[in-house]
């Protein structure tokens, strides 16, 4: 009889050790399902690497992948810090893309491009935030689950966008087309080294999301909140404040993405620029163990699989759905480690005993 | 006098991951007895009788029950052979009545027969001395009736040998004097009796044999009638302990506190607290007694500005601080800890290390947004060095430390931010006797440094020889203000339940 039994922590280094078995039998088993689908493995993985790597318009075409999906990260992070489970990163992302239109199409092309920008940014950031502050309110006040709450509002946030695009924000010289007016010049993010400087303010956001959980009081006060309701309220914190600023600001952050989304790729907004950037998010956010350096690392890794995918489907035919199964069987395999750091599985010596009795 | 033997567990051990609960533990029950197990929290006493009831099995080790070896791999089979267990919560429905919970999960019919059920309960309750009413709903029923009720539903199955894990925690001493009848009826019917407890007055006021654990091993068993308190605790600690609690008298009392009818409403609407009114001086440690429940943790949440009151006032020298913020409280130098059943879960994080725990309370007065570690590092060496805190080093977490330790940071950091008033809940919860003495200690040099202490106690000895006055509540309202040296433990267990004379024939 095999039986489960809890186990003593081990020490960092176990842990790595085991962390990285787990991603290498994940590899191993992907290569087993695309044996499966009649390819060689080694020349998928290799093409996976070529296509997101292998040459400077691909590793730029990596780098767009990754922006949007850290950001989004670090928003996250920001909620799950304190056990909020906010998965409500989509219709974040839609609101601040929303937001962002708002200004973009308004003000006049005119104005210099670097405060349109600004603008928008803090209009996408309020917009992204009060989508999130709504939840987090009604949970303060009522006490609502806000994992359903966060689901529900992504699909008000892109119903609210489809209904832009096909209403009241149509642009007439489209001929009919449901689509929303591209953006002038002055609402594009510039570019650095061939990509838009959304990279920039990602790198930046991480040292500050950093150094925000870590070295602030505010941050203190949402770590002790996800780890210790009664805790925080025994040491005279403010919880629904804590909450609420948290949400601002990791609806805030998911705003964001949906600014340098719309402005730099989109050019407008569409009702499908969120594009699951918001559920990948909470993968890497997860996997990445809520620090914001190792959530740097993981969705690069993440990009590197989602761009190959895509280049596989051109170079090799194999359908970029392969890259995500990818991406599943490390998710299974990494989560699953989880129970191997905490458990171990014994057999039991009953099997002798049985007979006596 | 014992004939037969009930139960006989030879060599048991279990561990958990490194933790070695049991390890070689041999105990003999005989039939027609009352065991005491005795030990200190985490000796392994709940450990050796959850694998008697089948919740755990062993490691190694063999258990016979009236002389067969038995294996369990459910509670079911030691059910069958007649082994009920009583659990320190109570297992039971809320909703249901008294006769639907004794009949819960049994084999039976579709329709249960009420009347030949109620008839078989009542048989039981005779010849035990048990007395329930079968068609009372549990939500209805005191601590005492509870319990009455888990043990006819364990005599229901046909238990022969019971196993009762701290049945006097939650009880009234008149409540106590009744249970003790009940058990002395079950020898005189023939049943084995273990009891599982850490109060020795107890021990020696209703067992026939004691068996004492340590660190997970058995040390002796011994007849009740030739041992001494002080023999049992040296068993039990290992080592000779000084057991006097020293009351020092402050002449220069000031009033600090001052309660004036206080309402307290809770969630469910009642009233959690009604017309509570006293006060606390400086330099007195005023007691709080009360069976569980009784509003003790709404009085500490009200006076730290947790809980809301709906009526009342409550003065800290001269100014009303009903309405202020708990920080704002925390700023006058009104400091509580908290130590609920799990030890964590209110004053500290379990996860974060010393120094971040002591930061809990300090970071609010630090001006600017950013986190200061170093003052706090230096505080936490200080604590560690002072209440002689055995950890690792300041910053591993403190879900590692043991519960003395644990309960050491906490009340070493309230006591370290110089307060004027301390309110501490249940500081003892779980410790072991010299960790326990050690927070008397602290508690006491603290009186004597002029701060208001407020303790909210379980062990009314405790309470009568560390407090200076005690304060009785029973469901929300004062019943009295006593003072120990005047009372006898009776008379506080009268209060306690509201003052009526009932149940004083036991």
């Amino acid at each position: 009889m095999l039986k489960i039994s809890k186990k003593a922590e081990m020490p960092k280094k176990q842990e790595a050790v085991i962390r990285t078995i787990a991603i290498l039998l994940s590899i191993l088993c992907a290569g087993l399902v695309i044996m499966i689908l009649g390819f060689n493995p080694v020349t998928v993985f290799g093409q996976i690497i070529l296509g997101a790597l292998g040459t400077e318009m691909r590793i730029q075409q990596t780098v767009i992948k990754a922006v949007p999906l850290l950001i989004t990260s670090l928003g996250i992070l920001v909620a799950f810090k304190m056990k909020f489970w906010n998965i409500g990163g989509e219709g974040q992302i839609m609101m601040g893309a929303f937001g962002a239109s708002l200004v973009a199409l308004n003000v006049p092309a005119t104005w210099p491009a670097p405060l349109t920008l600004f603008v928008m940014a803090a209009c996408a950031m309020l917009c992204g935030g009060f989508w999130a502050f709504i939840p987090a309110f009604f949970k303060g006040r009522f006490g609502t689950n806000e994992t359903i709450f966060t689901l529900m509002m992504n699909y008000i946030a892109i119903k609210w966008v489809t209904y832009l695009q096909y209403g009241p924000w149509k642009d007439p010289g489209s001929q009919g087309f449901p689509k929303i007016a591209t953006f002038e010049d002055n609402a594009i993010l510039p570019k650095l080294f061939g990509v838009h400087i959304g990279w920039i303010i990602a790198l930046i956001l991480v040292v500050l999301v950093y150094i925000f959980i870590n070295h602030t009081k505010k941050g203190f006060e949402i770590t002790v909140v996800g780890e210790s309701v009664e805790t925080a309220r025994y040491a005279g914190m403010n919880i629904n404040s804590i909450i609420i600023i948290s949400m601002l600001i990791s609806g805030g952050l998911c705003g964001l993405t949906g600014m340098i989304q719309a402005s730099a790729i989109e050019r407008t907004l569409t009702s499908s620029l969120s594009g699951g950037y918001g559920f990948t998010a909470i993968i890497t956010t997860w996997l990445g163990r809520l620090s914001p350096p190792i959530i740097l690392f993981v969705c690069l890794a993440f990009a590197i699989l989602l761009q190959g995918g895509a280049y596989l489907q051109i170079s090799m035919a194999v359908p970029s759905s392969v890259a995500y199964m990818i991406q599943g069987i490390i998710l299974f395999f990494v989560l699953g480690s989880e129970f191997f750091l905490q458990y171990k599985i014994v057999r039991t010596h009953n099997t002798e005993k049985k007979e006596v009795a | 006098m014992q004939s037969n033997i009930a139960i006989q567990m030879e060599n048991i051990s279990k561990t958990f991951g490194v933790v070695k609960a049991n390890e070689d533990v041999n105990l003999t029950v005989y039939n027609s007895e009352v065991h005491a197990l005795l030990g200190e929290n985490g000796a392994g006493k709940s450990t050796l009788m959850n694998m008697l009831s089948g919740i755990y099995t062993p490691d190694s080790g063999s258990i016979f029950i009236q002389g067969q070896e038995v294996h369990f791999s459910s509670p079911k089979d030691s059910i069958a052979l007649g082994i009920g267990m009583i659990h320190q919560h109570f297992k039971l429905v809320d909703v249901l009545t008294a006769k639907e919970n004794i009949i819960l999960g049994q084999k039976s019919g579709v329709f249960t027969k009420g009347k030949d059920l109620t008839k078989r309960v009542r048989e039981i309750s005779d010849r035990y001395g048990l007395d329930i009413n079968p068609d009372k709903k549990v939500y209805d029923m005191s601590v005492g009736e509870k319990q009455t009720l888990e043990i006819i539903k364990v005599l229901y199955r046909g238990a022969k040998i019971l196993i009762m894990d701290e049945p006097t925690a939650v009880l009234t001493p008149q409540e106590i004097k009744r249970l003790f009848q009940i058990i002395r009826n079950m020898r005189e019917q023939g049943c084995a009796v273990v009891i599982i407890t850490h109060k020795l007055n107890e021990v020696k006021a209703i067992s026939d044999r004691i068996t004492v654990l340590r660190k997970g091993r058995s040390i002796e068993t011994v007849e009740t009638e030739k041992v001494g308190i002080p023999n049992l605790i040296e068993m039990m600690v290992g080592k000779k302990v000084d057991l006097a609690i020293e009351k020092k008298l402050i002449d220069d009392k000031k009033p600090l506190l001052d309660l004036d009818n206080v309402l307290v409403i809770d969630n469910e609407k009642k009233h959690a607290l009604e017309d509570v009114s006293f006060t606390l001086y400086g330099g007195e440690i005023l007691g709080v007694a009360g069976v569980a429940g009784s509003g003790q943790k709404e009085l500490c949440e009200t006076i730290a500005g947790l809980t809301h009151a709906e009526k009342g006032r409550i003065y800290f020298e001269g100014d009303n601080i009903i309405g202020k913020t708990p920080r704002d409280i925390i700023r006058l130098g009104i400091r509580m800890g908290f130590i609920p059943e799990d030890r964590l879960g209110m004053g500290l994080v379990g996860s974060m290390d010393i120094v971040h725990n002591i930061i809990l309370k300090d970071y609010q007065n630090q001006p600017g947004i950013f986190l200061k570690r170093a003052g706090c590092t230096e505080k936490a060496n200080k604590i560690v060095k002072k209440l002689d805190i055995q950890t690792p080093s300041i910053y591993s977490p403190v879900k590692k430390l043991s519960g003395g330790n644990i309960q050491k940071v906490l009340l070493g950091r309230e006591i370290d931010s110089d307060p004027k008033v301390l309110i501490t809940a249940y500081p003892v919860r779980g410790l072991d006797i010299g960790a326990s003495y050690k927070i008397y200690d602290l508690l006491n040099e603290q009186k004597e440094k002029g701060v208001g202490v407020l303790f909210i106690g379980e062990d009314l000895d405790v309470l009568i020889d560390l407090c200076d006055r005690i304060l009785v509540l029973c469901n929300g309202r004062v019943t009295g203000i006593v003072d120990p040296s005047k009372v006898t433990k009776e008379e506080i267990g009268l209060l306690m339940t509201g003052g009526s004379m009932e149940q004083e024939d036991a």
